[in-house]
């Protein structure tokens, strides 16, 4: 086998790597519009907040410093204390929850019954408010992001797998936080499956997204079960917001990333589990293996910007259904 | 008391069927006109120019564009900014192919090469639809910004990669560059938008808007009483993408002068406008109008506030800008989701029965 | 095949077939909604469907204009076999229709509403649109007109500007008869267009049905499950159950078919 051989396969593992981390984002779309039947556009600002709100906790920043400064005068910037990674990743968990009531109590409550593009709209509304509550709490310098968990290349693998290839082959190179957040990723996906799938509440969940009517006449409280699932998207928020955070930093291009679910969901709809992970897993090695292969080569690169776009768009106008949808048959 | 229709027959569907039913309405639009045409260019100055009335002008043709597609036939689009970039290098590519094209002409046709590349990106609306369409023109925002990104060809191989607007003249002023007085710069812009918004409302009274709202209330049963559509969806985007073409073509060439793809045309350019026409009003005319005027005089009215009065340093009041629009966007649609417009529109029934209750 | 004319007891000429259906048979994956159903249509008569529930009543209707295309089978309109067509095209064609469950346009007036019934009838080139004065104005008016009487004649006046949404629901079903009318269709289908409504409502839908068919002559295809209703103005019936077609005739005879007393009084499968 040939170099470039291997150059590709590791392209493919980067790819399928990339691909968990884009299912686990998708993943939280998915809970919340099986749930309340709402496309949440503030998905990625929610992982932005939570990865903002795990720095400064860690650092010890004071909230919303910047602008006491400003309005006192005064010189204010930290307490002075670091507060280990684990009691400052249960706070941030707190604050994610306390931020799913809110949302609950000030929008959901008030918006029940509109149309689903009306709620669109109204969480794009909420990313913007949470975009600019953010920066104005914890600043919005770039921050470094650092829970312990290992960087840079995994030289094990690089070693073991030098001698495969020929001439200018070294061995795969795959970085240890990706091998890490693939890790997070799958026990998550496998955890939330097990989670609506088997447990008392995940039942009722399921129950709410087939229809609101019937789930409140069996006593299943609406309110609570969209709690919940903006709990849960906050989590999952939180842990794809560490690991984009650690790997680039903490900074607002993290909260594009949920743009970058956006075609998954496409390719597997929007209220399918396995849809957002095989989706996912296709976009992230689509996008790696045409930017290797076509983009870089001839294109000039940076296609990754819209190549998951293009693919779920076209794959959508021959299978309007998506990847695991029944064929529609439209009734009048 | 004063504003009421009592004592006003209509004696023919025609004079039914009119922009303003109600006189007092009429002469309002009229004086409204003539200060615009008159009054205002003997007033403005640079600041306002530039702050306030460009941008305003310029982001209500967008607003009527993405309105007729997304208020009007019901496909919501997020790829506003791709096709605004379109108009704008467009524009540049022909004022620097064909220096004696005159700018009126540059600008339509500006409009015109969007049309196109909005309905090719339009054609799988067919096929895709509601959110699965709204994350599909995503598609053409991202590809399209790429593209005038990495083909040197769009920007004429400058070093930068910016595009920048040559001199050009209507009547011996200039529109376009460095020396373009903000009075011209105003009529121009103005000229377009007055006869746009009234095109626009023509095309949404008749057989076609109908067509659009027939589609966008209930695509099924428009189909079965006759109306294509395909036919009708492209036809939207097609008309969409004209307006949302010129009005790029103007921001470039009318008020920036020189834009850089990315910065000028993202996907918050897409946010902007579609923000605009849900604070006016989803499917009105009028709407894209208050919604273009909220968008852009709210920053600079903050601005001036937080920076001017309690002297907050720029990067707070940016961030306070974030959360004010995004909290005000939330209750804008659980208070009145359809927006300005409806709210005008309550407050005149109010007027009209005032001094009654009933 | 019919193809005398003959003139009704109360005055009324039926002509000659309208529309044909040959051996129809819809499937969707292995469910058999038709099955290897014929009947016709003259002209200027009222058809009426019934059967139970699920009998594919709806089914053959969607497949008469065009929204569903029958796996096997032909339909023969005005003597000529028709091409594979998208409901649109058939629309062109003058067939109209109403919704077993209302399918007005909910963003729009009442005017608006019947205003698109219009629509195969206006133009709507872009630039003649933008425009407005001359041509445009002048095709508004004239098609204001038309749907103007249709108001007249259903009696819905003073809801003329309210929109739909609004609207009660026998109005709404009467504002969705009117759009059809508005089209001015050579073959006129209602989808249970008495559905849900009360004795007084049925009395006056039943009396709207009747009047359109004598006034303008249109032929009407309509589907009801009241069968007081059905046999006091259709003139001739076909009887649908899982599927099949178990009668057809005048009501007359449909009544005193022993399959569809089986069918209606429930007696077993076998």
């Amino acid at each position: 086998m040939s170099a470039g051989f291997y150059f590709g396969v590791e392209v493919f593992l980067n790819g399928l790597m990339a691909g968990v981390m884009y299912s686990l984002v998708a993943l939280g779309f998915v809970l919340i519009f099986k749930a309340s039947g709402i496309f949440n556009y503030a998905q990625g600002v929610m992982a932005l907040f939570a990865a903002l709100t795990l720095v400064g906790f860690q650092s010890g920043q004071i909230p919303f410093a910047h602008l006491i400064n400003a309005v006192f005068g005064t010189e204010l910037h930290h307490f002075g204390w670091k507060m280990p990674t684990i009691l400052a990743l249960i706070f941030t968990l707190m604050v994610m929850i306390l931020f799913a009531f809110l949302v609950e109590k000030f929008i959901l409550k008030h918006l029940v019954n509109q149309e689903p593009i009306i709620l669109f709209m109204a969480t794009i509304g909420l990313a913007y408010f949470m975009e600019g509550f953010g920066d104005l709490m914890w600043g919005s310098e770039i921050k470094k992001l650092d829970i312990g968990i290992p960087q840079g290349g995994n030289f094990w693998l690089e070693e073991k797998t030098a001698t495969l290839g020929g001439d200018g082959f070294y061995g795969f190179y795959l970085d240890n936080l990706d091998i890490w957040a693939t890790v997070c990723a799958i026990i998550l996906v496998a955890s939330l499956v097990v989670f609506s799938q088997y447990t008392k509440t995940g039942r009722a969940l399921r129950a709410v997204a087939d229809d609101h009517q019937a789930a409140l006449s069996v006593g299943i409280s609406l309110r609570a079960i969209w709690v919940i699932v903006w709990s849960i998207a906050g989590f999952v928020a939180l842990i794809a917001g560490i690991m984009w955070g650690s790997k680039s930093g903490v900074q607002f291009s993290l909260s594009l990333i949920a743009l970058k679910a956006l075609p998954v969901l496409m390719l597997g709809g929007f209220t399918s589990i396995p849809g957002a992970i095989i989706g996912g897993l296709i976009i992230g090695v689509g996008e790696k293996m045409f930017e290797f292969l076509i983009g870089a080569p001839f294109l000039g690169g940076a296609t990754e910007n819209w190549f998951a776009y293009m693919l779920a768009l076209l794959f959508l106008v021959f299978r309007p259904q998506g990847l695991f949808g029944e064929k529609i048959i439209e009734r009048v | 008391m004063f504003y009421r229709e009592a004592g006003e027959f209509k004696t023919t569907y025609a004079k039914d069927q009119q922009t303003f039913p109600i006189a007092l309405d009429r002469w309002g639009y009229f004086i409204t006109l003539a200060l615009a045409f008159l009054a205002v260019p003997f007033f403005i100055n640079d600041y306002w120019a530039n702050a306030v009335v460009l941008p305003f002008l310029i982001y209500v043709i967008a607003a009527l564009g993405l309105n007729i597609l997304t208020g009007y036939c019901g496909q919501v689009s997020l790829g506003t900014g791709g096709f605004m970039a379109v108009g704008a290098y467009a524009s540049y590519k022909l004022m620097t192919a064909f220096p004696d094209l005159n700018i009126v002409f540059v600008i339509l046709l500006s409009g015109g090469i969007t049309a196109l590349v909005g309905m090719l990106f339009g054609l799988p609306s067919l096929r895709i639809k509601g959110f699965y369409l709204a994350v599909a023109t995503l598609a053409a925002q991202f590809f399209l910004v790429w593209l005038f990104n990495k083909v040197p060809w769009f920007y004429n191989y400058s070093a930068s990669g910016q595009i920048s607007a040559p001199e050009r003249t209507l009547f011996g002023q200039a529109v376009t560059g460095a020396n373009a007085v903000p009075a011209i710069s105003y009529l121009f812009c103005l000229v377009f938008v007055v006869v746009l918004a009234w095109a626009a409302r023509n095309l949404t009274r008749g057989a076609n808007g109908r067509k659009w709202m027939a589609i966008r209330d209930m695509d099924i049963a428009a189909e079965i009483i006759g109306v294509n559509p395909l036919k009708t969806k492209l036809t939207a985007f097609g008309v969409s993408s004209f307006y949302i073409g010129v009005s790029g073509a103007l921001l470039f060439a009318v008020y920036l002068g020189a834009a850089e793809v990315g910065e000028a045309f993202g996907i918050n350019k897409s946010f902007l406008v579609l923000f605009m026409i849900i604070i006016g009003g989803l499917g009105s005319i009028f709407g894209s109008f208050a919604g273009a005027a909220f968008m852009v005089l709210m920053p600079v009215l903050l601005k001036n506030i937080m920076v001017g009065q309690f002297g907050f340093p720029t990067d707070i009041a940016a961030h306070f800008e974030f959360v004010i629009v995004g909290g005000l966007i939330v209750v804008f649609l659980i208070v009145e989701p359809h927006g300005l417009a409806m709210l005008w529109r309550i407050a005149k029934e109010k007027l009209r029965l005032w001094p009654f209750p009933h | 095949m019919n193809t005398q004319s003959y003139v009704t007891a109360d005055g009324r000429t039926i002509g000659p077939a309208v529309m044909e259906m040959k051996n129809i048979t819809l499937r969707f994956g292995g469910v058999v909604a038709i099955k290897d159903i014929s009947f016709d249509i003259r002209q200027g008569e009222i058809r009426a469907i019934i059967g139970p529930n699920g009998a594919g009543k709806s089914s053959m209707l969607n497949v008469m204009n065009g929204f569903y295309h029958p796996q096997e089978g032909e339909v023969m309109f005005h003597g000529t076999k028709r091409r594979a067509m998208r409901p649109h095209q058939i629309a062109h064609q003058g067939i109209a229709r109403t919704f077993q469950n209302i399918a007005l346009f909910k963003g729009m007036s009442t005017l608006d509403n019947i205003m698109t019934g219009r629509l195969t009838h206006m133009k709507s080139g872009l630039l003649r649109q933008m425009v407005w004065w001359g041509a445009s104005e002048r095709d508004e008016v004239k098609n204001r007109e038309v749907v103007e009487k249709i108001i007249d004649f259903l009696e819905i006046q003073a809801i003329r500007k309210t929109p739909v949404g609004r609207l009660p629901y026998g109005l709404q079903k009467r504002v969705e008869l009117a759009r059809a009318l508005a089209a001015e269709p050579k073959l006129l289908l209602l989808d249970e267009p008495m559905a849900g409504m009360n004795v007084e409502e049925k009395e006056d839908m039943s009396r709207f049905i009747l009047d359109v068919n004598d006034e303008f002559g249109t032929t009407i295809a309509l589907i009801e499950h009241d069968m007081g209703v059905v046999m006091d103005i259709a003139d001739r019936v076909v009887v649908m159950d899982y599927g099949k077609k178990i009668g057809d005739g005048t009501p007359e005879e449909v009544r005193t078919n022993q399959n569809v007393i089986d069918a209606y009084l429930g007696v077993a499968h076998d």
